[in-house]
Formats: C-alpha cells, sequence, structure tokens
C-alpha cells in the first residue's frame, strides 16, 4: 500500500460517511456542514488525479459560496426541531428503497460499461492543470465556453429582475 | 501492510510546517503587543508597560490571563458548532502559510530544502480557497452562541467577505495577465532584479490592499464586531481561550495576507537593490537564503504597522457604505483595471502595435 492508496481509501470512506451524514442528520445546518465534508473528500479525490483546478474550483465554488448560501438560508429561517412535521414511517420506507434502486441502476449500468475497464492515472498527468485546461477551452471548446458564459449572464440578468423591488 | 514512503521528504516537511505555524503564532502574538504599542504612540500614551521591558511580556500576559478564565458554553448552543466554530477560524488562519515562498532554499545536509510548504501549481488559488473557508468558522460559531446579536454578526462578517472576494478575484486576475502564472514561487521568481509587481500593477495592488482589510475583518470594515451596534458581534458569547482563538486568528491573518501581499506585488523575499544572484556567489547560497527571509520579514512588518495604522486613523464604514463601496465602486474598477491590462498585454505581445 503506497501513500495515494491509502489516501484513496480515506477520502473514499469519508465521502461516503459524509453522504450519510447529509441524508441521516436531524437538523439541516449539520446536513449542510457534512456536505461540505463530501465536497472536500471528493476535492481530495481529484488532486489524487492531479486534477488541481478542478479540485480548487469545487473547494472555492461549491463549499465556499453555494454552501454559504445554504448556510445563510438555514440559519435565517429559523428551523427549529419542533416546528418541523413528524415525517411518516412509510414515507421514510418508500424513500430508502428508491434510493435503493436507483443505487443498483447505477451500478447495473456502470458495471457493463468500457469505462469501468479502465484505471484512472493517479499521481500524474498534466491534463487537469491549470495551463492545459485553458488552452483546451480557449482552443477546441471555445464556443460552448462561451455560450455557457452567456447563459451565467442571463441567469444574473434574471435574478436581477426577480429580485428589484416595484 | 508495507509503507512504501519517501521518509526524508515529510520529516523535511514537518519542520518546515512546525517552523512556519510557530513562527506564525509568535509573530501574531507579538502583533497583538505592536498594535497596543502603535495605539498607544498615536493617542499620545504608553501603552503596555508593565510586564518586562516596553511591556514585552504582556502577550505572555495576555495569554495566561485568557487561559485562566472560565471557559462558558451557553445551555442552549449546540457544544459541538460552539467549540468548532473558533477551531476553524484558526486552522484557515493558518493554513495560508503553506503556499507562502519563505525564502529560496537551504542547502542542508547534502540536500536542498526549498522554504515553502507546498509549491503548487494552483498557487494563489489555494489561498482564495482557504479565504472562502474562513467564512465558516465566523458563521458557525455565530450560530451555535444561540443568540441573536451574534448571528447578525456572523452574518455580517459572512456576507463582507463574499462581497470583497470578488473585487479580490477579479483584481488578481490583471496581475495573473502580467505574469502568467499562479505559482507564489514562479511571482517571487519573475520579481527577483526585475521591478516590482507593484509598479505593473499600482490600481490593482490598491484594490487587493482594501479587499485584505475588508477579509481580515480589520477597521475600516469591522463591522462584524461593532460594539455599539452588536454587542460584541459573532464572537460575544465566546469566553475564555475560545475567544482568544477567534481574536488570535484576526491577527494571523493580518501576518498572513501582508506575506502574501508581499509575495504578490513586492517582490517577495526580493533583496531590493541589489543582484540576488551575484549575492548568491559571493555569500553562499545558506547566508543569502538567510538575508532574503530577514527582508521579506522586514516587508511583512511593515505592512503590519500599516494595518494598525489605519486601524487607529479610520473611523468604521457604515454597512450600506461598505456593501457601496464593495459592489459598487471596487468591482467596477477591478474590471476596468482587467481590461486594461487585458488590452496592454496584447499590444505588447504585438510589438505596440494595432
Amino acid at each position: 500500500m503506497n501513500i495515494t492508496q491509502i489516501l484513496f481509501w480515506f477520502l473514499s470512506v469519508l465521502a461516503i460517511v459524509g453522504a450519510a451524514g447529509v441524508v441521516g442528520s436531524k437538523n439541516p445546518v449539520y446536513s449542510v456542514l457534512w456536505l461540505i465534508v463530501v465536497f472536500f473528500a471528493i476535492s481530495g479525490h481529484y488532486i489524487l488525479m492531479n486534477a488541481q483546478f478542478l479540485a480548487i474550483v469545487n473547494i472555492i465554488v461549491y463549499a465556499g459560496a453555494i454552501m454559504v448560501l445554504f448556510l445563510f438560508v438555514i440559519m435565517l429561517m429559523n428551523l427549529n426541531a419542533d416546528a418541523e412535521p413528524a415525517k411518516n414511517m412509510n414515507l421514510k420506507m418508500a424513500g430508502t428503497i428508491a434510493g435503493m434502486c436507483l443505487m443498483l441502476v447505477f451500478v447495473a449500468a456502470l458495471s457493463r460499461s468500457d469505462e469501468m475497464n479502465r484505471v484512472s492515472q493517479m499521481n500524474g498527468g498534466d491534463i487537469g492543470l491549470i495551463g492545459y485546461l485553458g488552452k483546451v477551452l480557449f482552443n477546441d471548446y471555445v464556443i460552448p465556453f462561451e455560450i455557457s458564459s452567456v447563459l451565467f449572464l442571463s441567469a444574473m440578468v434574471g435574478a436581477v429582475v426577480i429580485g428589484k423591488k416595484e | 501492510m508495507f509503507l512504501t514512503i519517501d521518509w526524508t521528504i515529510i520529516l523535511e516537511k514537518f519542520v518546515l510546517i512546525v517552523v512556519v505555524v510557530m513562527g506564525s503564532l509568535i509573530i501574531a502574538m507579538y502583533a497583538t503587543w505592536g498594535e497596543r504599542k502603535v495605539a498607544a504612540i498615536l493617542q499620545d500614551r504608553r501603552g503596555p508597560n508593565r510586564a518586562g521591558p516596553a511591556g514585552i511580556f504582556q502577550p505572555l500576559a495576555d495569554g495566561l490571563k485568557l487561559f485562566f478564565k472560565e471557559e462558558i458554553i451557553p445551555n442552549f448552543s449546540s457544544k459541538f458548532l460552539f467549540i468548532l466554530g473558533p477551531c476553524l477560524a484558526m486552522l484557515t488562519a493558518i493554513m495560508i502559510g503553506a503556499v507562502v515562498p519563505w525564502g529560496n532554499k537551504l542547502h542542508l545536509f547534502n540536500r536542498d530544502m526549498s522554504l515553502q510548504i507546498a509549491d503548487i501549481n494552483i498557487g494563489i488559488l489555494f489561498v482564495f480557497g482557504v479565504v472562502s473557508m474562513g467564512v465558516y468558522g465566523i458563521m458557525i460559531g455565530g450560530w451555535a452562541s444561540n443568540n441573536k446579536f451574534s448571528l447578525f454578526g456572523a452574518l455580517r462578517a459572512a456576507s463582507q467577505i463574499i462581497s470583497y472576494e470578488l473585487p479580490m478575484g477579479l483584481a488578481l486576475i490583471a496581475l495573473l495577465m502580467v505574469t502568467g502564472t499562479l505559482s507564489l514561487k514562479a511571482m517571487v521568481g519573475g520579481q527577483m532584479d526585475h521591478i516590482w509587481n507593484i509598479f505593473k500593477q499600482p490600481l490593482g495592488f490598491l484594490i487587493f490592499l482594501v479587499c485584505a482589510f475588508a477579509e481580515c475583518n480589520r477597521t475600516p470594515f469591522d463591522l462584524a464586531e461593532a460594539e455599539n451596534e452588536l454587542v460584541g458581534g459573532y464572537h460575544t458569547e465566546y469566553s475564555s481561550m475560545k475567544l482568544g482563538f477567534y481574536l488570535f486568528a484576526e491577527y494571523i491573518n493580518m501576518f498572513l495576507s501582508s506575506a502574501v501581499m508581499v509575495s504578490l506585488f513586492f517582490g517577495g523575499y526580493d533583496i531590493p537593490f541589489f543582484n540576488d544572484a551575484a549575492l548568491i556567489d559571493k555569500l553562499g547560497l545558506n547566508w543569502v537564503t538567510i538575508i532574503q527571509g530577514g527582508v521579506l520579514f522586514i516587508k511583512i512588518v511593515c505592512f503590519l504597522i500599516f494595518f494598525m495604522w489605519v486601524r487607529w486613523t479610520i473611523p468604521r464604514f457604515r454597512y450600506d457604505q461598505l456593501m457601496n463601496l464593495g459592489w459598487k465602486i471596487l468591482i467596477p474598477l477591478a474590471i476596468f483595471n482587467m481590461l486594461l491590462t487585458g488590452a496592454l498585454v496584447l499590444l505588447k505581445q504585438n510589438h505596440w502595435h494595432f
């Protein structure tokens, strides 16, 4: 076992425990904090594959910005334990079974695909580094990239229009 | 289970990490003393002068006092998060030191030892990631206190930090266009024996400086703990060393943001008016590295004094003024700076022809 494998197993366990914590926590604030743990674990996986830019963008954008907004909303909504409606036991069972079915479908679909036979390249390759990524984005994929930025702009304009006072 | 690990590099990095963390803590400790002395000088007082000559042991006395105070955890708070808050604030403050190049390299025991903990490809983006994590320490602490004033302070601090990250990033993009790299080590290397980036990016530096003040929650932007409106801000309910951690994290943030600013704009460990490469031939690598470390330290101390000077000179902003400054002045200014820099870089590549 070398250090990459140790880190891989550690991060995988962390991600799964975190994901279970997101679903299992009673208090939504704890759910958000578990979700941040999951994002960190996934960023760690990106770093293991030497995709440093993706890892740090994942942390800055998702863990740093979007989750802070989640926390803002949850803290200001003042969710108390007694204010929360008691959940139906049958509903919980149904949710669990549905989730398991979804996982089964995913596993079945992935086990047949060619992707499973490909081993990801660990700890090497510069595909994930920012210089390479920038060249690819602005040479080969410049039109999709620009179109997605227009999408962001329209979303921003929409948010401003909705948020504006009459 | 057989572990194949290169132990020497782990040992080397471990020693470096311990030195950097301890150094940050000690410097932050003496920054509190410095702050009180600067305040005293500006207000025509003496400042701390009882513990040791010129009050030099004052930080130790303060630390002891904080340790011996009663630790209070409010009854209706979530205990785990209440303790996690200051820990996170401290952790994120210290982590920035990992990418700052503290010097060139030392030649010890027949191997070159780089004085940077991690020279990662994403360099400065790591700093941004850590800074955006710093919000959680404040938010979790404020929320877990179960106190309206704490929550207000936390929300103010968080929205302030998020707002000022934007102009900071935009100002940095212009700098990255000039330097062409994200690694702090490469940036310092590019400024060695050339002109410093401050002369290439004066407007970018000004925006970055203002944002750094806001990110550190320093006056004039310390609205998160505005005593006259919010009792004590997000740390109202904290006592003992947990409060000490929050206050201390501010000083570590100040020290490390000074280090980042020096590395980005003021040549890092570059010795001004001397050719460093020629000095290495004359004095040997190790001595030059030590001098460079000293020069970096002097530059950082100048920044720290500037931080304190501003604190005792400029009054606190109002909250709407703070948001107006961030969103309506700094962001357009940063975008303008970015466009101007982009145009100039393109012109230069084209040998000054349109």
